[in-house]
């Protein structure tokens, strides 16, 4: 019997690996959403470099977890003001 | 120096109680000096794993209320001399001690003994906020199922942000046989998903349901599988390096054995 089932779920993808999937997705929106500050401090982090090349308007500035079936995707929409002329070295701000 | 260790879980009936009842059954079999309080007031469990029910006078509440001295309270175990419990009250609210109440507690007994473990509620709110008050190191307890993992990564964070790092974990009944079909995940998929530092695994065993029966933690039944598993734990705390046990499923030479020995 063993045998024979091990031989049928041979191609078919196996419910751990499912419940392992499952359970990645689900951990992403979990640790989010346990600390908002997560995302704040991501914010923050990412208007510091990206200020480096263009100007932006923070107000508008927004990072999300998008959620679908299979995946979560980071999605952020910033709103650009200007763009640099030529990259700023770290050091001259 | 004394260490409390804090056994918790977030998802009810996962093996918080049982592990608590064998690591100290096993640490006091060492030859430590081992107390356990269970935490888990209004539901309190403890006694009857360990087979002391009949034996409780007082309980963790009437110590921190001041009705009796903490040495009155402690229950001794039946079969060693150096494992006590702190009962936990039958009648009171989740809430009837405070971390402040838990704090000092622990802090008397680490007078008396080498090791505290506090057997933790269920769920994340003031039960288990109370319970971990005094701790100085946590055990997470999880099955290998969805559900439990996750609770265990939510009670991780939670632990981290009460200042309690680097919990360790234990996964409890783990059927070697569903994981090599496929069809449970294995300890590096829950470690890989974790990531926290693996303290033990135990198989998902019968012994446990008659040792618990019995009034009489597994960890005394050398030939249990489970009883050996929390023996490997028990050496683990003790900082002796304890290679992961290989857990077998039954062959049929063993499954005809033990229908002839009638023991499980
Ligand atoms: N490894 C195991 N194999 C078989 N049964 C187990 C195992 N661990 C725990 N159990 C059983 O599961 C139930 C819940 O365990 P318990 O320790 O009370 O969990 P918790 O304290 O987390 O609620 C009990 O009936 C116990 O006997
Ligand atoms: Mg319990």
């Amino acid at each position: 019997m063993d045998f024979l089932k091990q031989l049928w779920n041979r191609d078919a993808y196996s419910s751990k690996d499912i419940a392992k999937e499952r359970l990645r997705l689900v951990l992403v929106h979990d640790r989010v959403n346990v600390s908002p500050n997560l995302l704040e401090a991501l914010k923050e982090d990412l208007i510091e470099v990206i200020s480096k090349y263009m100007e932006i308007e923070e107000t508008g500035f927004e990072v999300n977890l998008d959620k679908s079936d299979n995946q979560v995707a980071l999605s952020a929409n910033i709103p650009v003001k200007r763009m640099k002329r030529a990259i700023a070295s770290t050091d001259k701000g | 120096m004394a260490k409390v260790i804090v056994v918790t879980s977030g998802k009810g009936g996962v093996g918080k109680t049982t592990t608590a009842a064998n690591l100290g059954a096993g640490l006091a079999l060492l030859g430590r000096k081992v107390c356990l309080i269970d935490a888990d007031i209004g539901l309190r469990n403890l006694d009857v794993v360990l087979g002391l029910e009949n034996r409780i006078v007082y309980d963790l509440t009437d110590v921190v209320e001041g009705n009796c001295r903490l040495r009155q309270a402690l229950i001794k175990d039946k079969r060693t001399d150096n494992l006590f419990l702190l009962p936990a009250a039958q009648t009171k609210e989740k809430d009837a001690v405070s971390p402040e109440q838990m704090l000092k507690l622990t802090e008397e007994l680490r007078e008396e003994c080498e090791y505290i473990f506090v057997d933790c509620p269920a769920g994340i709110e003031s039960g288990f906020k109370n319970a971990i008050a005094g701790s100085d190191e946590a055990i997470i307890v999880t099955t290998p199922e969805i559900a439990a993992v996750r609770d265990a990564d939510r009670i991780i964070g939670l632990l981290e942000a009460a200042g309690l790092y680097d919990p360790r974990l234990i996964i409890n009944r783990i059927r070697p046989q569903m994981v090599r079909q496929g069809d449970m995940m294995g300890i590096d998929d829950i470690i890989e998903i974790l990531a926290i530092e693996l303290l033990g695994i135990v198989p998902d065993d019968e012994d446990i349901i008659v040792s618990t029966n019995r009034g009489e933690p597994v960890v005394l039944d050398r030939r249990s599988q489970a009883g050996q598993a929390y023996n490997n734990i028990v050496r683990r705390l003790e900082g002796i390096d304890v290679p992961l046990m290989t857990l077998e499923e039954d062959g049929w030479l063993t499954r005809v054995k033990k229908a002839i020995m009638g023991r499980s």
